[in-house]
């Protein structure tokens, strides 16, 4: 009876190729060289162009004030996040239980993500006070994502699964629960990724314009006033941090989706992302 | 085995058997305009395995869907024959439909009042690939609200019953096609439904692999004792597993004929080898063949 009984694909996605890790890093390495013999032949003033070493040692000497930013961005990005996670697939359960609410709604949803938000913020920093601006903007940016592939999700069950449920008399409620909601994780995981990112840029694009009102201290603001001070080192060491900031984002959802997912979905097989 | 074999036999030979499930005049027209199904007659009686037979659109799988509660037929009627038989159940299954399965059954299915539990197998193993194969067969269990203590041996027991157990705690993608179908079996029989409706269960597996599995369901059949209705367009697997083949017209789909296969169980690889399997297979085949020309 057990005769069929083989394991296939158990193996796989265990190992990780090395290149996948030394050569970006080796990409790494020749930019930084490349870009320190720029700056050390063509002897490039550092208001125009610091080199590495200098935006590095900026980095370790502007520490605190740099940390303090990160932290302020930090926060912003993962609460614009969890208020889109939110916002996003509840807004998604609910198209999905009501048609008459999805079409209602669902034009408004896309508008507000077409309508940039680098024109939005300004608008929003009259109305809302600072941090909640901030927020409001991080939210826009990454709510979207989340919602368009949450409801496709919702809507991508598959069909005989769903006469099952009605055939044991399923309620809307255990469909959902049981069903929808852990065939729509993949999507919404897919969605989240892309949120993160989003987010940080929100949250970016309403610093950067409420630092010209005076008052940010968020990264994005740093690198505002760094370069009213033609401060460029600090502004490419803000930059740094923005950016490794990103990076760190992404490969945090990746792995929550790895982790979540490992087990049973056909994405989780091919290894890391 | 012997005495089951026989009772069976003889259970199914007699026309006097109280029907399980009878279709009256049954049309389908789906939303499109296809007329699926046309004055469809169709007795099933307790305890039978009968094939429904016939060319892929012929409607045959209309039919187990409406049969299933799952839509409503355009015309005619199905009616649930009146007081269930008693029929023995599983000796170490705790009988529960009486307490849960008949009576959320009759309020929520739509096939209309006494309208039994069934069990439903889909062409595909339709499992969900984020839940364990143990998960999966507990599905049914879980929605009728039944206590889990009782759920979980009920459940062990269905993956006993189809040789699964040690895999309780797979992930359905790291299952062979036949294990997957295996477990598809198990919670179709978790409920322990009186009928078992099976669409095509087997078509996309291998040939020693649908062999294998064909042996297992009538081992299944004769040891529960439910009533199965299978769909097939495979003129072998009907003679083989079923006493009864319902060869249908291409649509609208209609009874052509109906064939009775008196070869007695347990059926097995002597069967299939048999003169008397072939020469049931040319008159089936015989059969499908005019009723696909009498359509056109």
């Amino acid at each position: 009876m057990m005769s069929d009984a083989d394991h296939p694909r158990l193996r796989e996605g265990v190992t990780i190729g090395w290149s996948r890790i030394v050569l970006p890093l080796v990409t790494l390495a020749l930019g930084v060289v490349a870009w320190d013999l720029l700056v050390r032949v063509k002897d490039i003033p550092p208001f125009i162009l610091p080199g590495p070493g200098l935006v590095a040692a900026t980095v370790v000497s502007d520490w605190p004030v740099l940390l303090d930013s990160l932290l302020v961005t930090l926060a912003t990005t993962f609460y614009g996040l969890a208020l889109a996670l939110a916002g996003g697939v509840g807004l998604a359960i609910l198209f999905n239980q009501s048609r008459l609410i999805e079409h209602s709604l669902y034009p408004y949803a896309v508008i507000l993500q077409v309508t940039p938000v680098v024109a939005v913020a300004p608008l929003l920093l009259i109305y809302l006070p600072q941090q909640a601006a901030v927020l409001a903007c991080a939210w826009i940016a990454a709510f979207f994502p989340i919602l368009a592939n949450t409801t496709l999700g919702l809507n991508s069950v598959d069909r005989n699964l769903k006469d099952l449920f009605e055939i044991y008399g399923a309620s809307r409620i255990k469909v959902l629960l049981r069903l929808k909601l852990p065939a729509a994780l993949p999507y919404m995981l897919g969605g989240l990724k892309i949120a993160g990112g989003l987010s940080l840029v929100g949250a970016v694009v309403a610093e950067i314009a409420a630092g010209s009102a005076g008052a940010g201290s968020g990264l994005a603001y740093r690198i505002a006033e760094s370069a009213y001070r033609l401060n460029i080192a600090r502004m490419f060491a803000a930059l740094i941090l923005l950016s490794l900031t990103g990076i760190a984002i992404f490969f945090a959802l990746s792995v929550i989706s790895h982790l979540l997912l490992r087990r049973w979905h056909e994405s989780a097989l091919a290894g890391e992302p | 085995m012997t005495e089951i074999a026989s009772e069976h036999t003889a259970v199914h030979q007699t026309a006097a058997t109280p029907p399980i499930v009878t279709l009256h005049g049954v049309a389908k027209r789906f939303a499109s305009g296809t007329l699926a199904l046309d004055q469809l007659d169709l007795a099933i009686r307790h305890g039978e395995f009968v094939s429904l037979l016939g060319p892929s659109g012929c409607g045959k799988s209309t039919a187990l869907r409406l049969i299933a509660g799952l839509a409503e037929p355009t015309r005619g009627s199905i009616s649930w024959g009146g007081t269930p038989l008693p029929r023995s159940p599983h000796p170490t299954l705790p009988r529960t439909r009486g307490r849960v399965g008949w009576g959320l059954r009759g309020r929520v299915g739509r096939g209309g009042r006494n309208k039994p539990e069934v069990g439903f197998v889909f062409q595909e193993p339709t499992l969900m690939p984020w839940a364990t194969v143990f998960r999966n067969v507990m599905l049914p269990l879980e929605l009728e609200g039944i206590e889990h203590r009782l759920a979980t041996k009920r459940a062990t027991e269905a993956l006993e019953r189809v040789g699964l157990a040690s895999f309780r705690d797979s992930y359905p993608r790291e299952l062979s096609g036949g294990m997957k179908m295996r477990v598809s079996i198990a919670r179709a029989l978790v409920t322990d439904p009186p009928l078992l409706l099976m669409d095509e269960p087997f078509a996309a597996l291998d040939e020693i692999t649908r062999f294998k599995l064909n042996n297992d369901l009538l081992e299944l059949w004769r040891e529960v004792g439910h009533t199965v209705i299978f769909v097939t367009h495979s003129v072998f697997e009907s003679v083989y597993l079923s006493n009864r083949i319902i060869v249908m017209t291409q649509r609208p789909g209609r009874v052509f004929t109906e064939l009775g296969v008196d070869a007695p169980y347990p059926r097995d690889e002597s069967f299939r080898t048999s003169a008397e399997y072939a020469r049931h297979c040319r008159i089936a085949s015989q059969a499908l063949s005019r009723a696909m020309a009498s359509a056109s």
